[in-house]
């Protein structure tokens, strides 16, 4: 090293997510005494514009060669970072992230002596790597200007019309032999009360005759290759195989209503217990006889995860309380843990259908809680103005279900407000169902090496800050792929999606990370080791010396850790800058500057 | 130092995009976990060279910890796989040196698996503080 690197580095409290529990000032403080570092601060939140302006000011005022934030993961926020060093002239590799959130503050909130102590550690691993960081010039990757969207549904054939009118080439395929997913086969579309063929029908034909949409029905996607601006897609189609080359990817494949178990709520067990679905179809077909009474019940195989008994410590004398230490020891009702949204709505519009065509009917809801929110309480309004019977029950205590004469069901629950048990004698039973994951989605997501939430659902890269990007470049997630979503909010995404893929394809190319092997042709015997393993055919050897074809070189480093002669190195992942952080994590003083 | 509780230092190389991803996800998800360990983020668990491992302990880790995709699962497609054969390899090492060989643990991440990371973490936190300090560190300190 020619001259002494001048290090920056920037603790963020980000709020009181890190500066809650770690004590950042005494970071901040052991930060100045690092070898190297010239300058210590902490911020409020370091991604805010002052934070950034500041990071900037301090590389222009005492002219630092290498940055370190302490705060967040990299794998959300060193772009914004890197961009920051940019504007002010600091190659963005010399820039260094410690993570001391994800990896620190939110782990250990219990132990925040112990957890300050670990950010210290992290801060040091960040500094002793940043001595031997280097600049790098990042490559540009050529993007397709061509996509393919997975799933014929509302969310897929938004997403596919929106690029189309765009002019990219889009790819829509569709397992099932007809599109439409879900919404292609419902009656009518809460809070407009519209059907929904009158959405689907025009979306349908419009992607069907798009120049610029090959529509593909009875296809899956049999395996994922390549990368972003050039992903490799082999599809079957009838058996018969197909290979498209796309720069992007939308994932639509959307989700499925959840069919309970046999025999709970009765379901399966006597013919008129049905799910909301199965009453919608019913009503689309005008085979609903007039019934006296219909009884809906909500969140069945939703919310099933823990208990949250407000009552039990509020009023634990009370009778609620009682009956809830007895369910409390019963066994848990099968279902999926989340809030699947559109539930209510749901139940609700079919309240107000049944009302509309029988008024003398007496539709009761029975629910733990009911949620409707923004502008759908007026829907709701509405169905109570229609005299829909609205009936709080304990959700942990299943309402009883058994025959009665006739075609009639009773039903036996236990009315919260009015602190006693009611009885109803109903027509139907009404099961409001949940949207629940697919199950092939699983294999699809290994394919585009794609997260799945704890949920089954895919995941998206940043829940609130990159919505339906994933945290694989190129491919993104549109519609209840990524958890329940009602109609608006499916093409809100669809379309937020396509915009995502069409800023890629648009700029026609990319810059990607200068992350890539390098081969030192004086040390380099030849041998052909790397040639054998890389597995993206990167290396060549040539006249007895190997080279590396940037192009096809995606970083892993398998290479480097596997060269005898120790010839190839790693941009920004070098031997040096790796061992450095492994001595700095072991000691505390004397680590590494002088080389390991 | 015999009076205070042993607390371990496991250094920890976690490959981006499963393992990093899923240490990540545990922190979103606030699942608790002994400060022990000390993540270096690498792209893939194949870049892990037998030589970062034996410096590490070399340089007084009580334990080591790899952390990659599932099998199948590699974003470099078989990174993991070459991992797997050089720490079968490094076990058979750290055995001549003198190491516990369960001091290096190989164990799969995927971004989705926070509960999972979390609980290795406590696992191998409690396993290695159970072995005591490496045998290395109390040369070093002798």
């Amino acid at each position: 090293m020619e001259e002494k690197p001048k290090i920056g580095v920037f603790i963020c409290h980000c709020g009181v997510n890190i500066g809650g529990v770690v004590e950042v000032p005494q970071v901040v403080e052991y930060a100045k005494t690092l070898p190297n570092v010239v300058y210590a601060e902490d911020n409020l939140y370091t991604c805010s514009e002052a934070g950034l302006s500041s990071i900037k000011e301090a590389i222009k005022k005492f002219n630092l060669d290498r940055v370190v934030v302490a705060s967040c993961t990299p794998r959300t926020h060193e772009p914004l970072f890197r961009s920051a060093c940019i504007e002010v002239g600091l190659n963005p590799y010399l820039f260094e992230m410690a993570n001391i959130r994800e990896q620190c503050s939110w782990v250990h909130s219990r132990e925040p002596k112990k957890a300050t102590e670990k950010a210290k550690d992290i801060v040091r691993m960040a500094v002793a790597r940043a001595v031997w960081l280097e600049p790098q010039t990042e490559p540009e990757l050529e993007v397709k200007d061509s996509a393919l969207v997975i799933g014929a549904g509302i969310a897929g054939m938004t997403a596919a019309l929106s690029l189309a009118k765009q002019g990219f080439k889009v790819y829509l395929i569709e397992k099932e032999k007809e599109p439409g997913g879900i919404v292609g086969g419902l009656y009518k579309l809460y809070p407009t009360l519209q059907d929904a063929s009158e959405i689907v029908a025009p979306m349908i034909e419009a992607v069907k005759s798009h120049k610029n949409i090959e529509f593909l029905t009875s296809t899956d996607v049999a395996d994922v290759g390549g990368y972003v601006g050039n992903f490799k897609v082999n599809l079957t189609r009838d058996g018969e195989k197909m290979e498209l080359n796309v720069g992007t990817i939308i994932v639509a494949c959307g989700a499925l209503n959840y069919t309970p178990p046999e025999g709970l709520y009765q379901y399966g067990v006597y013919d008129r217990v049905i799910t909301q679905k199965e009453l919608d179809e019913m009503l689309k077909e005008g085979k609903l006889e007039k019934p006296e009474r219909i009884v809906m019940i909500q969140c069945v195989g939703a919310r099933k995860g823990e208990i949250r008994a407000y009552e039990l410590t509020a009023f634990p004398k009370s009778d609620t309380a009682n009956l809830l230490r007895k369910i409390l020891k019963a066994k848990k009702e099968e279902g999926w843990p989340y809030c699947s949204k559109i539930c209510c709505m749901n139940a609700i519009k079919n309240a107000i259908l049944v009302k509309s065509q029988y008024p003398d009917t007496d539709v009761v809801i029975l629910y733990g809680d009911l949620r409707v929110y923004k502008e759908y309480e007026d829907f709701y309004a509405r169905s109570r103005d229609l005299e829909v019977r609205f009936i709080r029950h304990i959700e942990e205590i299943p309402p009883e279900i058994s025959k009665a004469r006739g075609n009639k069901l009773k039903v036996v629950t236990y009315d919260m407000l009015a602190g006693r048990e009611v009885e109803f004698l109903a027509d139907w039973v009404v099961l409001s169902t949940p949207l629940r994951p697919r199950k092939g989605e699983v294999m699809l997501a290994r394919m585009l090496k794609v997260p799945i939430s704890p949920d089954g659902f895919l995941m998206e890269a940043h829940l609130k800050l990159r919505p339906v990007d994933t945290t694989v470049d190129g491919i993104f997630i549109a519609g209840t792929v990524s958890g329940p979503k009602d109609v608006s909010e499916s093409i809100i995404s669809a379309k937020a999606a396509a915009a995502r893929a069409a800023t890629l394809m648009a700029n026609k190319k990319m810059k990607t990370e200068a992350i890539t092997a390098m081969v030192d042709s004086d040390l380099c015997m030849g041998c052909g080791l790397c040639e054998e393993i890389c597995p993206y055919g990167a290396h060549k050897v040539e006249e007895g010396k190997s080279k590396t074809i940037e192009a096809l070189c995606r970083g892993c480093g398998a290479c480097a850790a596997e060269c005898p002669r120790r010839a190839i190195t790693m941009r920004h992942f070098g031997d040096q800058q790796i061992l450095a952080q492994v001595q700095a994590a072991l000691f505390h003083e004397g680590f590494g500057t002088e080389g390991v | 130092m015999e009076e205070a509780e042993f607390e371990p230092v496991i250094v920890a190389f976690c490959c981006n995009w499963c393992a990093y991803a899923g240490a990540d996800l545990a922190g979103t998800s606030r699942f608790e976990y002994p400060t022990n360990v000390r993540i270096i983020r690498v792209m893939c668990s194949g870049r892990i060279d037998p030589t970062f491992v034996l410096s590490a302990f070399r340089w007084g880790a009580d334990g080591v910890l790899i952390a990659g995709c599932h099998p199948g699962d590699c974003h470099y497609v078989k990174g993991n796989y070459m991992v797997e054969k050089r720490f079968n390899f490094l076990k058979e090492v750290l055995s001549h040196l003198g190491i516990e060989p369960a001091r290096l643990r190989l164990e799969w991440i995927s971004a989705g698996e926070g509960g999972k990371f979390a609980a290795l973490i406590r696992d191998v936190t409690r396993e290695v503080k159970d072995m005591g300090p490496s045998p290395l560190k109390k040369v070093w300190s002798s």
